[in-house]
């Protein structure tokens, strides 16, 4: 430990502190997981954009059926290709982190499930939804008449203006008043 | 860097334009000229500029009252202009400012540096006069850069916009608080910033954590050790410290009852002496062990209770069903699972909970054949209670058996027939929820409902069973109590040969020294009672542990290691590895802790006993649960939220302590042992304490205040007092549903769905 936090300056580690809901200790063990995802010759930890085929491979996101997404909407690069870099990683577990506010994380939900990035869940983005929550294989698919019975459904107990779609606002309605969120979409390194 | 002297040269028109006729052109020109120039020569005229600034603030410092409000009032001005340059800079060159790499930076702290010196430069060369407004404006304007930098936390922005907005806001603050307040602001930002960092590192925070491949979500089971772990904690350090405050003066050991090592224990109620002050402190004893007791019970009340609050206060509007598809939908996949066989039964599960949820939907319509399902319904609970009235009488002849075995003495009996008692009550406890299970087949509800019917039998079953051992253990008081008369007898009858043998009937005799190790000893009651608990505690632990051992080890080693030679897949179909059950496991410590709180008056130890207990069966169920359980294939929890299993605590707890209380104040205690011997009654150690300690007015006002006179009016205003709020709450919740049908019909109304639609999306 002694020697990654020498390379994490004090006043970087405190301004992390500052903007996110990490303590020192999860910035410093990012810090050093982070650098062991960096090949040998990219040196600069700080800097470094590390493609997204590599962050998937922490055992933290490998079996997580959104794990795509995720380097998605927490990726600031301009090609947006879900590549991501330390302060992109730190974000992340902010996000996901135990003292995160509701507030965060149901903004960070919504942008995950919008596999379009429309700004609403529809039933296209919805459908993906399932699709991934029932795994790859064939026997765990719904099939057609169960998917279409199943997003009415949903739709009708959270589309209040009844667009057809789920918009932030209305998902956050919903999600605030679920006991099972804040416990579950947790990350913790 | 040219970007943000842009942006400042901007600021500075802006400002110019809106007042005009107070800035002197003539200055503004020259700032504006500053501006324009590169770093280089900045550098060289910031030298001259800051002398004068320098001058400048001392002469600011020795000016008076009135002509600093009008500068601090300019500023206010200032600190508009920049709060709308800090707002421009958001939107239009946050993207810009993304991109700029390291390298740029020097040249971004030296364009700031003397951006920040020429507006010193301004302020303090400018001085026209300034009305209160603009003071408020200003102190707002602080006021709400410090809230902007406390919130930045729960923004969603990146991190990199964040961090220019939080160097920004700091810097606003940082030049107008301490400026205004003489660096008194400054000090006190300093403070707050140094104590937010202090606290930062919170003591669960500084381990880092290591992620556990978690079977399965067991959040409730979770909570419930924890929680029971942390108020376990609690009552045994209330315990502990006022057992250890009188250790040191227990020089005595006149008190104690001979019969096994552990009796002479501080374990037992026995041990302690019923001396009235104890030590040089004169630390009450007696009214430490009554007010310890008490109070236990009152904080274990306090926070069961402020739990259900706090539970009920997150779910939001209760336990309403009305999210049921979206929540599985958007909160069931758990993310911190990082293992892909674990990932593979979380798929699996969520089929299964979709597919039942759109079937129940549909069959939630259908209603065939009631006849016969309310039958079969009336039937189950007619065998249930067969089963729990079976075991109750069991219970009973079991006690009566072990006295009469107690009466023969207890050596001429085997183990078996010893421990009979506690024996029965664990085997029970253990077999009779098979049976529920069984019979539950024939009810065909909903597996939420079963579940709920299933663990409300199993608690019934635990009462029934505790009562009828409490009731036995009644019979076994009064006995002691006739044989502590019997000895009291006895006693006076020895103590009167003593003096006879010496003396004739009126002369005064010589005071005769009785050795007090020659008296005979009274039998105690209260150690009997306490010892009966530890032995049920202990036995429930002890059927606990070998449960896990056969049930559930050599179960899983039989299915393992037999499968090889097996005819039919051991695995896959009967009998398979055992399931690991949440609800069973959180109502068998919901039970245990209620024998603790019944137990813990007569046996002040117990609750330490029991985070011994708690600490070594985490382990060892950590350890079964990975090596021998697979997770349940239909998670349906109770409830959704954790407030029926802090329910149940709370009807145990209330339970549990009826019997402590009751003995208090019902039945005398020994004569001859414990803290309150020699009393009429335990809680008469409060009336002494209120005569001797306490001045004679104060013994009054509690004789009023406990007049029943008094107490009941008090307790009918409660009772109004609950029948008001309930009603309250009632309309409350009424009004509620109204909001939120009339939100979806207003929305539905006003609009067409396309501008809707646009309107939402632009909007949020």
């Amino acid at each position: 430990m002694g020697t990654t936090a020498s390379q994490l300056g004090k006043d970087l580690l405190s301004e992390y502190q500052e903007l996110t809901f990490l303590t020192k200790q999860e910035i410093l063990l990012a810090y050093k997981r982070f650098s062991e995802l960096l090949g040998k010759d990219e040196k600069d930890v700080l800097h470094e954009r590390v493609p997204m085929d590599r962050i998937l491979t922490l055992p933290e996101l490998k079996s997580n059926p959104f794990r795509k997404r995720i380097c998605y909407v927490f990726s600031t690069s301009d090609s947006k290709n879900g590549s991501l870099t330390f302060e992109d990683f730190l974000d992340l577990l902010s996000a996901f982190s135990d003292s995160a506010t509701m507030e965060i994380k149901s903004h960070y939900a919504f942008r995950i499930f919008d596999f379009d990035d429309d700004g609403t869940l529809d039933c296209g983005d919805l459908e993906k939804l399932v699709n991934c929550l029932t795994g790859e294989t064939d026997e765990t698919k719904l099939t057609a008449e169960e998917m279409r019975q199943l997003i009415s459904n949903i739709l009708e107990e959270s589309d209040i203006d009844k667009d057809g779609t789920v918009n932030l606002s209305e998902f956050q309605h919903v999600i605030s008043r679920s006991p099972d969120f804040v416990s579950s979409f947790k990350i913790v390194l | 860097g040219n970007e943000r002297r842009k942006g400042a040269s901007r600021a500075e028109e802006g400002e110019s334009q809106t007042r005009p006729e107070r800035i002197d052109r003539g200055r503004r020109k020259r700032t504006r000229s500053h501006q324009d120039t590169k770093g280089s020569e900045g550098d060289e005229e910031v030298q001259p500029k800051i002398q004068s600034g320098r001058a400048a603030k001392t002469r600011k410092h020795t000016k008076n009252e009135k002509t600093r409000k009008k500068e601090e009032e300019e500023k206010a001005e200032k600190g508009e202009g920049k709060e709308r340059h800090g707002k421009r800079k958001k939107t239009s060159a946050s993207k810009k400012e993304r991109e700029e790499v390291g390298g740029k930076h020097t040249m971004k702290e030296k364009a700031q540096e003397v951006k920040r010196k020429n507006i010193i430069q301004q302020m303090n060369c400018i001085h026209n006069s300034l009305s209160s407004e603009e003071l408020e404006k200003l102190k707002e304007a602080v006021d709400e850069r410090k809230k902007l930098i406390q919130a930045l936390r729960g923004k969603p922005w990146p991190i990199k916009k964040k961090c220019v907005i939080l160097r920004e806001s700091q810097e606003f603050v940082e030049k107008y608080e301490g400026a205004l307040g003489k660096g008194k602001g400054r000090k006190l930002y300093a403070y707050k910033v140094l104590m937010s960092k202090a606290l930062m590192g919170r003591p669960y925070g500084t381990i880092p954590r290591k992620t556990v491949p978690r079977a399965e979500a067991t959040s409730a089971m979770d909570f419930a050790v924890l929680w029971d772990f942390g108020v376990s904690c609690i009552i045994t350090l209330t315990l502990t410290t006022s057992c250890f405050l009188q250790w040191p003066f227990h020089a005595t050991f006149r008190k104690m009852c001979f019969q096994g090592y552990a009796q002479y224990s501080v374990l037992f109620y026995g041990y302690y002496n019923n001396q009235r002050a104890v030590g040089w402190l004169k630390f009450r004893m007696p009214l430490s062990y009554f007010l310890v007791g008490v109070g236990t019970v009152a904080y274990s009340y306090m926070v069961v209770i402020r739990t259900m609050a706090r539970n009920a206060n997150e779910s939001g509007v209760g336990d309403d069903n009305s999210f049921n598809f979206n929540w599985r939908m958007f909160t069931s996949w758990d993310y911190l699972i990082g293992n892909p066989e674990t990932a593979d039964n979380k798929f699996a599960s969520i089929t299964t909970s979709f597919k039942e949820a759109i079937l129940e939907e549909q069959e939630s319509q259908k209603d065939d054949n009631i006849h016969l399902t309310r039958f079969l319904r009336v039937l189950a609970n007619f065998l249930v209670l067969c089963c729990l009235a079976g075991s109750g009488y069991l219970i009973y002849f079991v006690v009566r058996r072990s006295q009469k075995f107690a009466l023969d003495g207890l050596e001429n009996h085997t183990w078996w027939e010893r421990n009979e008692v506690n024996m029965v009550m664990s085997l029970l406890g253990m077999f009779c929820p098979m049976l529920f299970d069984v019979i539950s087949a024939l009810e065909n509800y909903h597996p939420r409902v079963a579940l709920q019917w299933q663990l409300g039998r199993i608690f019934a079953l635990f009462l029934g069973n505790l009562y009828t051992f409490i009731i036995a253990l009644m019979d076994e008081i009064n006995l002691k109590r006739e044989e502590e008369n019997i000895i009291k007898f006895n006693i006076t009858v020895w103590e009167a040969s003593l003096f006879n043998g010496t003396v004739s009937v009126n002369s005064t005799a010589p005071p005769v020294t009785i050795e007090p190790a020659d008296v005979p000893r009274g039998p105690c009651w209260e150690t009997m009672v306490g010892q009966e608990f530890v032995r049920l505690i202990i036995s429930d632990t002890m059927t606990t542990y070998i449960t896990l051992l056969i049930g559930d080890f050599l179960r899983a080693v039989l299915v393992r290691f037999l499968n090889y030679c097996w005819c039919w897949d051991l695995e896959a179909g009967f009998p398979s590895y055992s399931e690991f059950d949440v609800s069973g496991n959180v109502l068998g410590l919901i039970f245990n802790q209620g024998m603790i709180w019944m137990g813990a008056f007569y046996a002040p130890c117990l609750p330490a006993l029991n985070v011994l207990r708690l600490h070594v069966s985490m382990y060892l169920q950590c350890w079964a649960v990975m090596c021998c359980n697979v997770p349940q294939e239909r998670v349906f929890k109770a409830s959704g939220s954790n407030n029926f299993y802090m329910a149940m605590l709370l009807v145990i707890l209330f339970l549990s302590t009826l019997p402590a209380i009751y003995t208090i104040v019902t039945i005398p205690p020994s004569f001859d042992c414990g803290p309150f011997s020699g009393k009429q009654r335990m809680f008469d150690v409060i009336q002494e304490t209120l005569e001797s300690d306490f001045p004679a007015w104060f013994g009054k006002v509690f004789s009023y205040a406990s007049n029943p006179g008094l107490v009941l009016p008090f307790m009918l205003l409660m009772v109004l007092a609950i029948y008001y709020l309930q009603s309250t709450s009632k309309s409350y919740k009424e009004a509620n549903m109204e909001l939120k049908k009339k939100l979806q019909t207003v929305v539905q109304n006003m609009f067409p769905p396309l501008v809707q639609q646009s309107c939402f999306n632009v909007y949020f």
